[in-house]
């Protein structure tokens, strides 16, 4: 059982599920992105998802778009991608999944971008705009060296496809609550529900919920019928206003919702 | 298997779909409903019934002998995909996706656009089946377009400047993506390019093959041969592979596609994707496209905004890479130059993206000599392009190159 699989499956045995936040690395800055990203650890936070900046990320709202540009001027390069988990897990026992584009890792080789990122401690990808059609070399790197692959499963998707996300999948498939891209929504919607039994049907065991969820009511409508809530755009948008001090307030406020 | 009957998901190693799971269903609804289409007689004769009475096909072909003068002697034929309603080739991909949006029962267009050219067409098929549209387009260019912008109000369509990223083409795209992931339940996405996620490549590519069905005919019946190249200019390539398409299997016919070089493909200013791209992942396929090291989308620059893309169809970039078509960049100072060449040897102002083309067959031309037969798609009209050229040729301030006979 790999590590993320191992925190899920101990949070939902304590009664609840794991709460998983979204950060980019390399904003406001490098150094503050590893500091928001320990901070909400020892705030609640479970499980980590490093966003990867890319010049054309076609799931994220503004929020996300916006800070992920941020990084991209402030000149943030792939390596420090690697010194991000690793300074991360340095001071954190959380597991630390990427969530990254494809172009990027394709760039940087798949099997040498998986062996990095195994080196630097990370736990594994998240992919929105690869689906396991198109994953063969990312099976095969991510089995050499043993990280786990998160595909996404939508409410459009078929029984077909569901089956397969979650035969793909390891550590946890991601539930996307919605037809739509990152943002924070004043209502998660009840597609979510729909998606998660669905992919229960298809034998799944470990399936998180993202896509709008941004208060500790709504990830604890959500542990209880998934076993993990994302959040992303709202811890974004927290680090934008007030730093360190306010994304590790708002984790805290949203961590409220796994008791 | 012969090259033609190539239809994807794949071109060679090119191609596929890197898309969000969400779009999944909607591309699998979208290539069932094509594939169906494509063997419907009824679909057919729809849309070459609205070709023949609204878009005016046939379109011609017409030959250029003064501006072939040029060309050491070569006979040069010109394919007038510009006298198309709308005034360029894009009206062929527009009105077949909007008949099978139709029929996939969606009331909602959305479309990218750059220079604003497929905005218009697809504002155009939206006012004719009375469908709503949403045109997206990066903030710089409705500035320095702002013509088309007017043109696409007129006809009824929302325009919404892209302000993320570099504000320019490739952002509109993305925003499009957005758009239809979240609204696909009633909305087509009318992509106007031979790029993207399959079924796109080559359902835009069919829609265009029109182009190269018709011309290969009249140039066999005006000159009882087939033509030794084929020109066209490739952005993304839509028209481009509406052309070579019923030649891919006519061995002696070379195709030639030409890339906007913009200030030289050896400076940082240029949209030369095939020169100077590297396989990658963009908008939803696997092709070449511009990019730094870590696979961040580099910015592309021509003067012509149709081609200010860096990125283009996977087709291409696999005929590029088994050597069946080839690729060479024009820089802008090239293009202009035979922007002017044709407009005063034959009265027909071309686009600047197709005089990238025409600097093409003019090169073809010598390489060719006197026996030598060149087809050049004429993809567009230049009227969008007069501020553009006004500026570049100072026509408007008085000190402007001299008005006759400069041209030979």
């Amino acid at each position: 059982m790999s590590s993320v699989e191992q925190t899920i499956s101990t949070r939902r045995d304590a009664g609840s599920g794991a709460l998983i936040a979204y950060l980019p690395i390399g904003f406001p800055t490098l150094d503050e992105s590893v500091e928001a990203a320990i901070a909400v650890v020892e705030n609640g936070v479970d499980i980590l998802e490093l966003g990867l900046p890319y010049s054309d990320p076609v799931m994220d709202g503004a929020a996300i778009q916006k800070a992920t540009q941020t990084a991209l001027q402030n000149g943030f390069r792939l390596r420090d991608a690697f010194t991000a988990v690793e300074r991360v897990r340095a001071a954190v026992d959380a597991p630390v999944l990427v969530m990254t584009y494809w172009n990027p890792v394709m760039q940087y080789g798949v099997d040498r971008f998986a062996a990095d990122l195994k080196n630097a401690g990370g736990a594994g990808l998240i992919t929105p705009d690869l689906i396991p059609d198109e994953a063969s070399e990312w099976m095969s790197a991510s089995e050499a060296h043993d990280l786990d692959r998160v595909f996404l499963a939508a409410p459009s998707s078929s029984d077909v496809r569901m089956r397969q996300a979650v035969e793909a999948s390891r550590g946890f498939v991601y539930a996307v609550s919605t037809m739509g891209i990152t943002g924070a929504r004043s209502d998660v919607d009840a597609a979510a529900r729909g998606v998660v039994s669905r992919l229960r049907d298809a034998g799944c065991t470990s399936t998180c919920v993202g896509l709008g969820i941004s208060t500790a009511e709504q990830v604890r409508d959500v542990l209880s019928y998934a076993d993990g809530a994302i959040v992303g755009s709202r811890l974004v948008a927290a680090l934008s206003e007030g730093g360190v001090p306010e994304v590790a307030r708002v984790a805290a406020d949203l961590a409220s919702g796994t008791r | 298997m012969t090259l033609r009957d190539v239809v994807g998901p794949y071109f060679g190693t090119f191609g596929g779909r890197f898309v969000p799971e969400s779009l999944i269903a909607a591309l699998d609804e979208l290539d069932a409903a094509y594939q169906a289409a494509r063997v419907d007689p009824a679909f057919a004769a729809e849309l070459a019934e609205l070709h023949r009475t609204y878009t005016g096909r046939p379109s011609i072909i017409t030959e250029a002998p003064r501006f072939a003068e040029h060309a050491g002697g070569a006979r040069i034929l010109l394919k007038r995909e510009d006298l198309n309603h709308t005034g360029s080739h894009k009206i062929n991909n527009v009105l077949g996706q909007a008949l099978l949006a139709k029929r996939l029962g969606k009331t909602r267009l959305i479309a990218e656009t750059g220079a604003g050219q497929h905005g218009v067409a697809s504002a155009t098929a939206a006012a004719l089946f009375g469908m709503e549209c949403v045109v997206y387009m990066g903030a710089v260019d409705t500035e320095r377009q702002a013509l088309n912008v007017a043109r696409m109000k007129l006809l009824g369509a929302e325009v919404v400047a892209v302000q993320t990223g570099s504000r320019t083409l490739k952002d509109a795209i993305n925003d499009a993506m957005r758009d239809w992931v979240a609204n696909v339940e009633n909305t087509h996405y009318l992509l106007g390019t031979v790029a993207g996620p399959h079924p796109f490549p080559t359902m835009v590519r069919d829609f265009h093959s029109v182009i190269g069905t018709e011309s290969r005919e009249q140039v066999l019946a005006l000159t009882g041969r087939l033509p030794d190249a084929v020109a066209a200019c490739v952005g993304g390539g839509s028209n481009a592979m509406g052309i070579f398409h019923a030649f891919l299997d006519d061995e002696s016919v070379r195709l030639v596609g030409l890339e906007a070089a913009g200030d030289g493909v050896d400076t940082p200013h240029h949209a030369a994707t095939i020169s100077r791209g590297r396989p990658g992942v963009l908008h939803g396929a696997r092709s070449l496209m511009l990019q730094d090291e870590d696979g961040q989308t580099m910015e592309s620059h021509s003067i012509s905004a149709g081609l200010d893309y860096p990125g283009v169809g996977p087709e291409h970039a696999w005929l590029s890479d088994i050597g069946r078509a080839e690729y060479r960049g024009v820089t802008d100072a090239e293009a202009m130059s035979a922007l002017r060449l044709l407009s005063r040897t034959e009265g027909i102002i071309p686009a600047i993206e197709t005089a990238h083309a025409l600097h093409g067959a003019l090169e073809l031309g010598k390489e060719l000599g006197p026996e030598g037969i060149i087809l050049v798609s004429l993809s567009g009209r230049g009227d969008k392009d007069m501020e553009t050229a006004a500026r570049y040729f100072r026509l408007l301030d008085g000190e402007g190159d001299a008005p006759a006979g400069s041209a030979s």
